[in-house]
């Protein structure tokens, strides 16, 4: 294996375009490592990407944020503007593993590992988000739910990888909020989650939604219908059993250990219901 | 290929060389000699390899020690000063917050990285911290008590 650590995006492209064997990039390593460490992969080239210009920064830009491909969760965390602005993506980037695992981890990481069960991607979903995807070719922007393409596999292109996350800017009235159910209180994986992303008017009617659920399909699954049955509503309970029902009939579980088809798929719209409740909160409008 | 790799651990500056998929677990373990940090799980579930970098609580075993190239670690070496012990060290044992002792010098490095963000933790607050650290002796509450006594200790200082 080798290991490096270029110092620019195009020699990044490089290497990774011209690697013939296995090749992985490493930010925060809480996968990669694990994997190596497992035999589940054995890397020819590891390319650290943490020197790259800019990747490890959170920058303001458009009215919106710009998260580096390498910035942890625990940066997350300590970005008061962010919090404010995104608290449903900063909450579920945060429920990724243990303080330790926070260290390292980043929200690049959890949605380019591909689990379907990754905490901060349906957050992300919800939010809009894009990322930028540097490789051989020109830089390119693309929706954060295009990347997943199953379970641990992207739709990113030999020599590709993403640099940063973008975070568009957030009308008056606007929040987001994520909920996972694990059978314990910390350090598990999700069995279901939702996230909702709300944009409220004066009157705290919602005038713009999007819902997103995660771990009960392949990928994330952003629902079109659960964010129609918010839209012109005040979160009137026949609107948040709207809700619940399209992300439950749009969900599509496995069945294992930690929860059956039928459990995941009522959960999913419990969740999604408590979700919309505190985005809504969060926004200012008042139940 | 070998790396070599400039860093400082517990503000000494050292040098090591070493294969490109080594830990830096098994880099401060077997070629710098500091055999606090402990592997329970080698998959960053169990924290008894607890380090910092650059400030930030992370686990050794989860960095390649290449990584560690112009970076700051600190490890539970550095916790005392020289003879004297560090006050969540003495806490732990005045409370007998271990038995084994595997999980020790994680869960010590981890408290002292939660204590120096937040002096005045609720119970709450520590056990949700150290929840990345796993202890299958105490049953937590001691090490819930010593931390909590240690941060008292330490606000009165």
């Amino acid at each position: 294996m080798r290991y490096e650590k270029p110092q620019t995006v195009a020699e990044a492209a490089r290497l990774l375009s011209a690697e013939k064997g296995l090749s992985r990039i490493l930010a925060g390593g809480t996968d990669v490592l694990v994997q190596m460490k497992s035999g589940l992969i054995e890397p020819d080239l590891i390319v650290d990407i943490k020197a790259l210009p800019g990747l490890r920064s959170i920058v303001a830009e458009a009215g919106g944020f710009r998260v580096g491909a390498a910035v942890a969760g625990a940066q997350l965390a300590e970005d008061r503007d962010l919090k404010k602005a995104w608290p449903g993506v900063v909450e579920a980037a945060n429920l990724i593993g243990s303080t330790q695992v926070q260290g390292r981890c980043t929200m690049a990481g959890n949605l380019c590992n591909a689990s379907p069960a990754a905490d901060s991607v349906p957050a992300l979903v919800a939010a809009g988000a894009t990322v930028r995807i540097a490789g051989p070719g020109a830089a390119r922007d693309v929706a954060v739910e295009t990347i997943p393409a199953g379970p641990g596999k992207t739709t990113l292109k030999k020599g590709e990888f993403v640099t940063s996350i973008f975070l568009p800017a957030r009308p008056a009235r606007s929040a987001d909020a994520y909920l996972r159910f694990i059978p314990r209180s910390e350090m598990d994986i999700a069995v279901a989650a939702a996230a909702v992303n709300l944009t409220l008017d004066a009157e705290g009617r919602v005038t713009a939604a999007r819902v997103a659920l995660g771990a009960v399909a392949p990928t994330v699954l952003l629902v079109e219908a659960a964010a129609a049955a918010l839209i012109g509503s005040k979160l009137e309970e026949a609107a948040l059993e709207k809700l619940s029902a399209a992300c439950s009939a749009a969900a599509k579980p496995i069945d294992d250990k930690r929860g059956s088809v039928a459990y995941r798929k009522d959960v999913v719209g419990v969740l999604a219901k408590r979700a919309a409740r505190i985005a809504y909160t969060r926004a200012g409008g008042k139940q | 290929m070998s790396i070599t790799v400039s860093t400082s651990v517990n503000g000494d500056a050292v040098e090591f060389v070493c294969p490109p998929e080594e830990t830096l677990l098994d880099a401060l373990r077997n070629r710098l000699g500091l055999t606090g940090a402990k592997e329970g799980c080698g998959t960053g579930d169990c924290g008894a390899c607890s380090v910092t970098l650059n400030g930030r609580l992370v686990c050794s075993c989860l960095v390649l020690a290449a990584e560690a190239e112009g970076q700051e670690i600190g490890t539970i070496e550095g916790l005392a000063q020289g003879d004297k012990l560090h006050p969540l060290q003495q806490a732990f044992i005045d409370h007998a917050a271990l038995q084994c002792g595997v999980c020790t010098p994680g869960i010590l490095v981890a408290a002292d990285a939660l204590l120096k963000q937040n002096p005045e933790p609720s119970d709450e607050e520590v056990r949700f911290w150290l929840a990345g650290n796993l202890c299958r002796c105490t049953g937590y509450d001691k090490i819930v008590r010593a931390v909590q006594a240690a941060a008292a200790e330490m606000r009165r200082a």
